[in-house]
């Protein structure tokens, strides 16, 4: 072990003396990016990283695609005393333990961040989203349902209400559900007839847990579990299930992109972050490139930008109105963003503090009940 | 695998070793080599120079396997039983904690709450404190929250004091008034003088002051010591943590400073009066501790901290075995939490599945590619190493478009009419799919070892047996099969091995009933950051496998077993 710590110091050193002759020319000239790949990330890339470029021809950037392990990596790299990652994307609830953690940069929102163009201060704009000290959110997505159109049975309405998902007889078929118990144990005891805003306190019980897991009983044999966000549209268009659940903007790919027959079920779609993280102890030319970088990229405008690549809503407020059309296909965004008024007629907030608490126990009985 | 002939014992003739033996044997003095030395002294540095050098020769791979294969091993299996993070965190709780009775359960002494108060501002400081919430919640849920609301509201306690303070006399408030009270003489000078390059000179407290205000030193000397060493500040130009305020309290609601005469008596001397004072507002440190977050006066909190105070724990092996570690001694989790019992058990009964279906599979494959020309039989063998070159989550994922209930096979028989559409068979998401998908992933490390023991049994024993009357049955059975033994022996190994590590496709194709421990494992290290309860279920994973491969010497033996000729 002692071997393995002095050659954990020697790449310390290697990488300090790296960092300390960049630091003579004020910023680094290169950044990794990490993000989860895909349209996402893609969204990213045109938005803000190529614009940035543009502007600074000697920078570089890279991406590396780990957001879905970063915290994880973000444990091992600081452990073993060099963090290669210069801006991680993640969730809300990854950011809140990663700042808990100690692994994530606090950010002083006003004085890092751009203010809106009406000049209110950058905490303002974003808001109650800022809901870690560690957090720079970019965009707000939700977890909802998409249902195949051509397998609602004859005479019967298309889905619309969130309890359509337990309701086997109106609408038989499988359903595709995350296989973790967040969001599945809200939406069940939704459905179980209790009241949106007791939800947590009952799940806070044995027995609302128990009861949660009583009522995913009545469907499991119909549940398909998934584990990436790309399953559940692939499912549907597979035909293999009747309804799913995903984040929002990979059914507005295959609905809008794809022309799926696939319809949205906005209904008690849970609302969730994404944004960046700073890396603590970065060294000063690293972190004064990514302050650089992060002041243009959460601005107003260039997060109204992403959403013509992408059908996630701006997290800032002063970004909605700038929102347009999509860069390729032309039709308007706003309507199909899970912050369109139409589509937020019911939705439900991830409860970032509960599960910080509870995902631990909730998890293990939620995993015992599945592997029963 | 040993030859007999090569065995040093069994050589006769001059050899080193029989040298030597001899050379024991001589009673009549030593024997002298040509040099006028011992025999034996100089056989021996011959000998050892030669084991030097083979032990130089073999030096780099040896250093390589154990700087990135053991070593990160060693360590990952030590988190199973670390648990420094709580002692680490709050030594001084931990200490308080000694005499406290955590299966008699009840809210512990004031002392108790004093020196939690002192730790989670210490650790709030450092920003530790939310990680021992992360560690603690493993075990008790709320930890996560009672330290990161604790962390943000441990202020309000110093603030009744550092405001009362502050309202007599503004210098409470300020960083030189401090300084001076508390500092060395020389070390303010020396610190006046720091031109800012190079180290600060690091702080000492003044020689006296510890004996006449102890609390208030301690805590101001790891205020200072913090700011230099971690904030890069002066103390000169820091005002003092709230803290400070409390233990400057504490220290003259206790003692006597009437005697003081040092630097600052002044004010010292009327912030004593106004202690001493019945308007002074006070708070107790359970009642601040309770106004943050009331799971503080919850006895479950400090069970937890009792139990898990130690540096070492065998909580995390007492987790992965469905137990937990109660005040009263290790327990039986709930039934609706079991599940690793549960899952070892399916990981051993699904990899002895696989392993036996690659026998059957593999065993005529391996028989016709031994027994068929050459060109034939190497074609046959690139067909066999095909999936070896294809990612394995495109053969993954490739199971699931044949398997699926909208897939090739269900259609094929739909359209032949053997199922009916409404009732296409569930082929995946289950441990069928995951069997079938493993077991032609697999399938290639049964093959490989078994053809190339089979490829060395003479054709000529099978002739023979059938020249003297065996039937072709017998012929396979009684001289044929017995010596495919070792090679059936090293695919199971290696099969059984593999597969019982397997975690990507059982994820992908297992649903819910098709999930092995390894998905657990990875769980916990990629997503709930579980490290210790990950590194205790690798564990008791490797010690099974031992235990196996042990079993399996014993009962078949080792020697059995071959990868070729």
């Amino acid at each position: 072990m002692k071997l393995s710590k002095t050659l954990l110091a020697t790449s310390a050193l290697t990488v300090a003396a790296a960092g300390a002759y960049a630091a003579g020319h004020g910023m680094a000239d290169n950044m990794t990016l990490v993000s989860w790949g895909g349209a996402y990330q893609a969204s990213q890339q045109n938005a803000y990283v190529a614009p940035y470029i543009e502007m600074n021809p000697d920078v570089s950037a890279s991406w590396d695609e780990s957001s879905a392990e970063a915290v994880a990596k973000l444990r091992a790299m600081n452990e073993a005393g060099n963090v290669t990652w210069d801006l991680v994307d993640v969730v809300a609830a990854d950011a809140i333990r990663l700042c808990d953690e100690g692994l994530a940069m606090e950010i002083d929102h006003d004085e890092m961040l751009a203010a809106a163009p009406d000049g209110t201060s950058a905490s303002d704009d974003f808001g109650d989203l800022i809901v870690s000290d560690c957090y720079i959110p970019q965009i707000v997505y939700s977890t909802t349902f998409g249902y195949r159109t051509d397998m609602v049975p004859a005479g019967v309405e298309p889905p619309s209400d969130i309890c359509s998902v337990f309701d086997l007889e109106t609408y038989p078929g499988k359903r595709a559900l995350e296989k973790r118990p967040i969001n599945n144990m809200e939406w069940a005891l939704l459905c179980d007839g209790v009241a949106k805003a007791d939800v947590y306190d009952v799940l806070e019980t044995d027995e609302g847990q128990d009861q949660a897991l009583a009522k995913l009983d009545t469907i499991k044999d119909e549940v398909i579990w998934w584990n990436a966000g790309a399953d559940t549209p692939q499912l549907l268009a597979d035909g293999e299930i009747f309804m799913g659940s995903t984040y929002n903007g990979r059914l507005f790919s295959a609905i809008v992109e794809q022309g799926q027959p696939i319809g949205m079920m906005w209904d008690a779609q849970v609302f969730d972050l994404d944004g960046w993280i700073i890396p603590a102890g970065l060294p000063e030319d690293r972190l004064a490139r990514v302050m650089d970088f992060v002041r243009f990229a959460t601005d107003t405008q260039r997060l109204a930008d992403q959403a013509k690549y992408i059908s996630y809503g701006p997290a800032r407020a002063s970004s909605a109105p700038l929102v347009s059309t999509h860069a390729e296909l032309g039709i308007e965004m706003a309507p199909h963003m899970p912050t369109d008024p139409n589509n937020a007629a019911n939705t439900f907030l991830y409860n970032y503090e509960f599960w910080a608490d509870y995902r631990d126990d909730i998890d293990a009985k939620f995993q015992a009940w599945l592997a029963q | 695998m040993t030859d007999a002939a090569t065995e040093p014992d069994k050589i006769t003739g001059p050899t080193p070793d029989n040298a030597l033996r001899a050379a024991d044997k001589a009673d009549d003095g030593p024997v002298l080599a040509a040099d006028g030395r011992p025999l034996k002294q100089s056989l021996n540095r011959a000998l050892r120079a030669q084991k030097l050098r083979a032990l130089a020769l073999i030096a780099p791979l040896l250093i390589f396997v154990l700087v990135s294969f053991i070593a990160p091993i060693g360590d990952m299996l030590f988190r199973s039983v670390e648990n420094q993070i709580v002692r680490d965190t709050m030594p001084r709780t931990v200490a308080a904690l000694a005499d406290y009775d955590a299966a008699a359960g009840g809210v512990p002494r004031d002392e108790v709450f004093e020196a939690a108060y002192y730790d989670v501002f210490y650790a709030a400081e450092r920003k530790l404190h939310t990680r021992l919430g992360s560690r603690l919640n493993y075990e008790q849920t709320g930890a996560s929250s009672l330290f990161r609301k604790s962390g943000r509201g441990i202020d309000d306690i110093g603030e009744v004091y550092q405001d009362q303070f502050e309202d007599l006399n503004g210098d409470w408030d300020e960083a030189r008034p401090w300084a001076e009270l508390m500092g060395d003489p020389t070390w303010i000078a020396a610190q006046e003088g720091w031109d800012g390059s190079g180290r600060m000179p690091a702080f000492e407290l003044r020689s006296d002051i510890a004996d006449v205000l102890p609390r208030t030193a301690a805590s101001y000397q790891i205020f200072a010591r913090f700011m230099q060493t971690e904030e890069g500040d002066s103390p000169l130009e820091e005002e003092p943590w709230t803290v400070v305020h409390t233990a400057l309290y504490q220290d003259l609601s206790e003692g006597d400073v009437s005697g003081y005469t040092g630097p600052r008596s002044d004010m010292l001397q009327a912030a004593a009066a106004l202690v001493a004072s019945p308007d002074f507002e006070t708070i107790a440190f359970r009642d601040g501790l309770e106004e943050i977050d009331e799971d503080w006066v919850d006895p479950e909190i400090w069970q937890t901290i009792k139990t898990y105070s130690p540096s070492y724990t065998s909580g995390y092996f007492l987790n992965s075995v469905d137990m937990q570690k109660t005040p009263e001694g290790p327990a039986l989790r709930d039934e609706d939490e079991r599940i690793y019992g549960l899952l070892f058990q399916r990981t051993m009964f699904m990899s002895m599945v696989i392993t036996i279906s690659c026998i059957l599979l593999g065993y005529p494959i391996a028989y016709l590619l031994s027994n068929l020309p050459s060109r034939t039989a190497n074609l046959l063998m690139i067909l066999v190493l095909l999936p070896f070159w294809t990612s394995l989550l495109v053969r993954t994922s490739a199971w699931k478009v044949m398997l699926q209930q909208q897939g090739v096979i269900n259609d094929t028989l739909v359209w032949l009419g053997l199922v009916a559409d409404d009732a296409r068979l569930t082929m995946i998401n289950n441990q069928f799919g995951t069997i079938v998908a493993m077991t032609h992933i697999l399938l290639p490390f049964m093959i490989l070892p078994m053809y190339s023991v089979m490829s060395t049994i003479p054709q000529t024993y099978v002739r023979a047996a059938k020249s003297l009357g065996a039937t072709n049955w017998t012929t396979f059975w009684r001289v044929y099969f017995p010596q495919s033994i070792p090679g059936i022996g090293a695919g199971s190994i290696l099969v059984f091995i593999l597969s019982i590590g397997y975690y990507i496709t059982p994820e992908i194709v297992g649903g819910t009933s098709g999930i092995f421990i390894s998905n657990r494992i990875a769980y916990h290290i990629s997503s709930s950051l579980n490290w210790g309860l990950a590194a205790a279920l690798g564990t008791i994973l490797l010690v099974v496998v031992l235990l196996l491969y042990w079993a399996y010497d014993r009962i078949v033996g080792i020697d059995n077993v071959k990868l070729g000729g």
